[in-house]
C-alpha cells in the first residue's frame, strides 16, 4: 500500500516536471520555426469560418 | 437536483466570479473593437490565451489556442510545436482551473445557469459516456481531420471553429455582424447553423450546468489530461472530513470529491471548498510532492 502510494507520487512528480520541462522546449522550437508569426497572421484577420460566414 | 450557489449565501460576489470577470476583461480588452466592428491587429495576437476565446472577437487581444492548433495542422500540416507547448504549459500549471476560473464562455454558461428555471441532472448512464464526447471532438475535429484530410486547396478549414464552436459565434460572429452590414449580407446557412448550435448550448446552460464544458469543449478535454498532476491541485484532508457529502452535492461537475478530488472533470471552481463545514477541502499550488490526501490513522 505504502509503496504503491510512493510509486503514484513519483509518477505524478515525473509527469508534472516532465511536462513543465517539455513545454518551454516546444515553445522554443516553435519560435525558432517562426510558428508564432503564423499564429499572428491568422489571428489578425477576421476568420470567416470562426464567425460562421464560411 | 443539484444544490448549487451555496457559496453566495451571504450575497457577496464569489472569488471565482471576480477572477472570471477580470479574465474575460483582460482577454477581451480591446473595447474599441466592439464599437468599430474591427478586430485587434497588434503583436499580442502572436500569443495564445489559455481559454477558448475567438481571435475574431472584436475585443480579443490574443489568439485562440484551438483555432491556432487547427490552423497549424490544417494549413501547414506540420507539428504545432508552439501552440502545443503553450497549451502544455497552461495545462501543467493550472489544469482545468483554466475552465473554472478563466474561460469567458464558462462565465457565460455560469451566469445563464443562475436564471431561476428548473435545474436538470443528466442521468448518470447518459452523463458518463457523454463526457467522452469532448475527447472525440478534440481528437477528430481539432487534430486528426485537420492533420490528415486532403482537400483541393491543400488547406483544411478549422472544422471545430466552422461547425461547432459557440464561443466564436457569440464572441466573434454576433458582434461583427451587428457592427458590419457587409458581413450581414454574406451570412448564410452556415451562420444559421452556428447560431442554432449557440442557441441550443445557451438554452441548455439555463438548466444544465456548463453543458459545453462537460460534453463538447476540446480545450477542456486537453486540460483534463493534466488535472491529476498539474501544479494547481485541490486537496482533501481526510482527518477533517466528516463525510457530510455537502461538497459532492454542491459540485456542478458531479465530481466525487471525497473519492477523486482531482478527477479530470474537476474545473477547480472552489464550490466544494466553499461549502465544506470543516475546512477539509483546500486548493493551491503543489510545491513538489503530489498532493495526496492525508489518510485517517487507524484507531
Amino acid at each position: 500500500m505504502r509503496s504503491a502510494l510512493k510509486t503514484r507520487e513519483k509518477t505524478i512528480l515525473a509527469l508534472r516536471f516532465g511536462a513543465l520541462g517539455l513545454a518551454p522546449v516546444l515553445i522554443g522550437i516553435g519560435f525558432f520555426r517562426q510558428e508564432h508569426l503564423e499564429v499572428l497572421q491568422k489571428a489578425v484577420r477576421i476568420c470567416l469560418e470562426c464567425i460562421g460566414i464560411g | 437536483m443539484p444544490r448549487v450557489h451555496r457559496h453566495r449565501m451571504r450575497g457577496r460576489i464569489s472569488r471565482q466570479r471576480v477572477i472570471q470577470l477580470l479574465a474575460a476583461a483582460l482577454f477581451n480588452g480591446y473595447a474599441a473593437g466592439f464599437r468599430k466592428g474591427r478586430i485587434f491587429t497588434g503583436g499580442s495576437k502572436a500569443f495564445c490565451v489559455p481559454v477558448l476565446n475567438c481571435y475574431s472577437c472584436p475585443g480579443a487581444l490574443g489568439a485562440c489556442p484551438i483555432g491556432a492548433l487547427q490552423t497549424a495542422l490544417g494549413a501547414k500540416h506540420h507539428f504545432p510545436f508552439y501552440v502545443l507547448g503553450t497549451l502544455m504549459l497552461f495545462g501543467v500549471i493550472l489544469g482545468r482551473a483554466v475552465c473554472g476560473l478563466l474561460c469567458p464562455f464558462g462565465l457565460v454558461q455560469d451566469l445563464l445557469h443562475k436564471i431561476p428555471l428548473p435545474k436538470l441532472t443528466v442521468p448518470r448512464r447518459l452523463d458518463r459516456p457523454a463526457r467522452y464526447l469532448k475527447y472525440l471532438v478534440l481528437a477528430l475535429l481539432v487534430v486528426l481531420l485537420p492533420a490528415f484530410l486532403v482537400t483541393d486547396t491543400g488547406i483544411v478549414p478549422p472544422l471545430f471553429c466552422k461547425y461547432l464552436c459557440p464561443a466564436g459565434t457569440l464572441g466573434g460572429g454576433v458582434p461583427l455582424l451587428l457592427a458590419d452590414p457587409n458581413l450581414r449580407k454574406v451570412a448564410g446557412a452556415l451562420f444559421g447553423w452556428k447560431a442554432l448550435v449557440l442557441a441550443a448550448i445557451l438554452l441548455a446552460s439555463m438548466s444544465v450546468h456548463r453543458p459545453f464544458c462537460k460534453y463538447l469543449c476540446p480545450l477542456g478535454a486537453f486540460y483534463a489530461l493534466f488535472n491529476r498532476f498539474s501544479f494547481f491541485q485541490m486537496r482533501l484532508d481526510e482527518h477533517k472530513c466528516v463525510g457530510c457529502g455537502k461538497c459532492e452535492a454542491a459540485c456542478p461537475m458531479q465530481v466525487e470529491v471525497t473519492k477523486d478530488i482531482n478527477a479530470p472533470e474537476c474545473i477547480r471552481c472552489g464550490k466544494c471548498k466553499a461549502v465544506c463545514p470543516t475546512g477539509a477541502v483546500s486548493s493551491g499550488f503543489a510545491r513538489g510532492g503530489a498532493s495526496r490526501p492525508a489518510k485517517k490513522e487507524a484507531p
